[in-house]
């Protein structure tokens, strides 16, 4: 049994790591401020390769795989979890692409998606959920040589930086009575619409989508008709969710990173808080989530980049670490003492955006029930 | 133009807290910490792969080092290098500067047809700064030393070469040797298509039959340096409170330097 990371992955670490501490980290701040995703950012993550990590070399990536994916997006997110889940959604939209799409789709869309003129997106949750894909309202009604559109989609990351959509909605009724489409910004009828504001991931662009009478052509069909249900549970359940669970993955790691630091620093009874066993057995315990979660995610993108079945295990995966970073960040917080209340230390960021990663890709809830399944079977 | 970048692993300057000597080899003990490129050594390939990219040719690098080394290979090789050799033989072992020199300069002899050598100013482990020179020596080539801004016309090398408070520009013809300070670029970041290449690229082994070199030669045998000892200086500085007033603490702290006033 090998535990060691494949070369090409361990380079991908190394280089993401280096773009992350040398072009990210210094846009934190003005993403906490003003959120919104930096506008030159998409173009440099496209110069650094990171956007076509699962997409092959023909359509402009370099299809190092999934647990590169989950490695680039942990270190983004170990120093801006806003990023990381910026850029494991748009993971999302060229793998769908990449596995549903035509060839004529691919090559009109893929190779500026991994140049990052624009980024991509997946828009499938409605104000009815997320996760209950047959109570969606959206319609897509057959006329002549396409379809029209109807509905709003809403807690779209990317919604308002994606120059093409990937998007479900119903062509009938029933699991086959939905259908996958890529709509193109400017297309009629169709519009980004309000911006949210979240509590955490500031700076990550998120917002609703609405079609109206929006007219898509026949060719923009991802899949065939009815295919809709089978491409958004493979995006959610293999990219969506691991993707999220990497994004909290990288916040748990950088909860750690402040955790040590302070506790190596910062001095209490004339030594450094790191010697008090109160503080110890914190750090022990995040240092413990960590390891636990790290593993969980790796196997997970390993089962997929070996093409087995993963969604058990990136659903796992999702829900695990998403709760293991709240209680890290809590606990990174409890022990930076009154510091960890204030906004010029990282821990309050990482609280607040550990919290945003729980309900995003899938509660921790619907994870259980998945999980359960599986378990109880 | 062909050029070739020499490249050494170090122990990540991150990780030195970590370092130890080992108490019967009085050797770096290398494998508690994970090995980077020498950072100079990633001036170096920046400034190669920016020259080629002016035209045609390619980018060898090469190292001396244990078969660990592939992976900074890679690494060079994902920054855009063409082609990367590793020199490895158990007989390298315990090489100083000029055994080490002779093995890269055999490799250069073998890669033939080469413009321009670049190196790192010096590494941060062994700080010796002789390697690059003893190279271009080895080579009969000039070489130009703590490079920190280098242009190309023609086959024309244009410097400027730090120095002892100040800096020299030099002049000089191909083909030659270059050793860079950190001031000359900005090294790039692997890319992920980069690293694609780098995975299928893969990385030669030689070994010293391979270059040439007799026993004699290289390792412990081919170095003049013998090491007698290593160790860590005792750590013998203490402080001492002056007192008085201000004027008084002055003159004291004076005398104590051993400074004298000079006659006004």
């Amino acid at each position: 049994m090998d535990f060691d990371l494949p070369r090409e992955v361990r380079l991908v670490r190394r280089a993401v790591r280096e773009f992350a501490d040398a072009t990210v980290a210094p846009l934190v701040e003005q993403m906490e401020q003003r959120d919104e995703f930096p506008a030159t950012l998409a173009r440099s993550l496209g110069d650094l390769g990171v956007l076509g990590l699962v997409t092959p070399a023909e359509y402009g990536g370099s299809n190092l795989g999934h647990l590169a994916r989950t490695v680039a997006v942990e270190e983004v997110s170990r120093v801006s979890a806003a990023v990381g889940i910026s850029l494991q959604v748009h993971h999302m939209a060229t793998a769908a692409l990449g596995e549903f799409g035509s060839d004529a789709q691919k090559a009109k869309y893929l190779p500026a998606l991994c140049r990052g003129d624009s980024l991509g997106t997946c828009a499938i949750t409605e104000p009815t959920g997320g996760s209950d894909l047959l109570g969606m309202t959206s319609t897509a009604r057959a006329v002549g040589d396409g379809y029209v559109l109807n509905g709003r989609k809403c807690f779209i990351t990317n919604c308002h930086l994606s120059e093409a959509v990937v998007t479900v909605a119903k062509t009938g009724e029933g699991p086959k009575g939905i259908s996958a489409f890529i709509v193109e910004k400017g297309t009629p009828g169709f519009a980004a619409g309000r911006h949210e504001h979240k509590l955490g991931l500031r700076g990550a662009d998120t917002g609703e989508l609405v079609f109206r009478d929006c007219h898509v052509p026949r060719e923009n069909l991802l899949g065939n008709e009815g295919d809709g249900m089978t491409i958004a549970l493979k995006t959610i359940g293999e990219g969506g969710r691991p993707g999220m669970a990497a994004t909290s993955l990288g916040i748990l790691q950088a909860c750690y990173d402040e955790s040590v630091r302070f506790a190596k620093e910062r001095t209490l009874y004339g030594r450094p808080i790191a010697q008090l066993q109160a503080i110890q057995w914190g750090v022990a315990e995040i240092f413990a989530e960590l390891q636990a979660s790290r593993w969980l995610c790796y196997h997970a993108s390993w089962l997929k980049d070996s093409g087995r079945d993963c969604g058990v295990e990136s659903t796992l995966a999702k829900m695990y670490v998403s709760e293991a970073a709240v209680n890290a960040a809590k606990k990174a917080v409890e022990i930076h003492g009154a510091c960890g209340a204030m906004m010029e230390y990282a821990v309050q960021r990482l609280f607040r955006d550990a919290m945003v990663c729980v309900s995003a890709g899938g509660t921790t809830e619907i994870g259980k029930l998945v999980v359960a399944r599986a378990a109880l079977a | 133009m062909n050029i070739v970048v020499c490249m050494k692993p170090v122990p990540d300057p991150r990780r030195w807290g970590k370092l130890k000597l080992d108490p019967r080899t009085m050797l770096l003990r290398r494998d508690e910490v994970p090995a980077v490129i020498n950072p100079l050594d990633r001036n170096a390939i920046e400034q190669a792969v920016a020259l080629r990219a002016a035209g045609p040719g390619t980018v060898t690098v090469i190292s001396m080092a244990p078969r660990e080394a592939e992976e900074q290979l890679a690494e060079a090789l994902a920054m855009g290098c063409d082609r990367a050799y590793l020199l490895s033989d158990a007989a390298f072992a315990g090489a100083d500067s000029l055994a080490t020199a002779r093995c890269l300069a055999a490799a250069i002899r073998r890669l033939g047809d080469v413009d321009l050598v670049c190196c790192g100013s010096y590494s941060l482990d062994g700080s010796t700064s002789q390697v690059g020179p003893q190279i271009a020596e080895l080579l009969d080539i000039p070489d130009l030393t703590h490079v920190t801004a280098l242009s190309l016309q023609g086959g024309t090398l244009r410097a400027r070469c730090a120095t002892e408070g100040g800096e020299t520009v030099y002049e000089c013809e191909l083909p030659a040797l270059v050793t860079f300070d950190k001031e000359v670029n900005v090294p790039r970041t692997a890319s992920m298509t980069g690293i694609m290449r780098a995975v299928s690229a893969g990385v030669t082994c030689w070994t010293a039959a391979d270059l040439g070199l007799s026993p004699a030669e290289v390792g412990l045998g081919g170095s003049p340096t013998q090491m007698l000892n290593i160790f860590t200086p005792p750590a013998a500085r203490k402080g001492e409170m002056l007192e008085g007033s201000p004027s008084q603490m002055a003159a004291a702290l004076v005398a104590k330097l051993g400074l004298r006033r000079h006659a006004s």
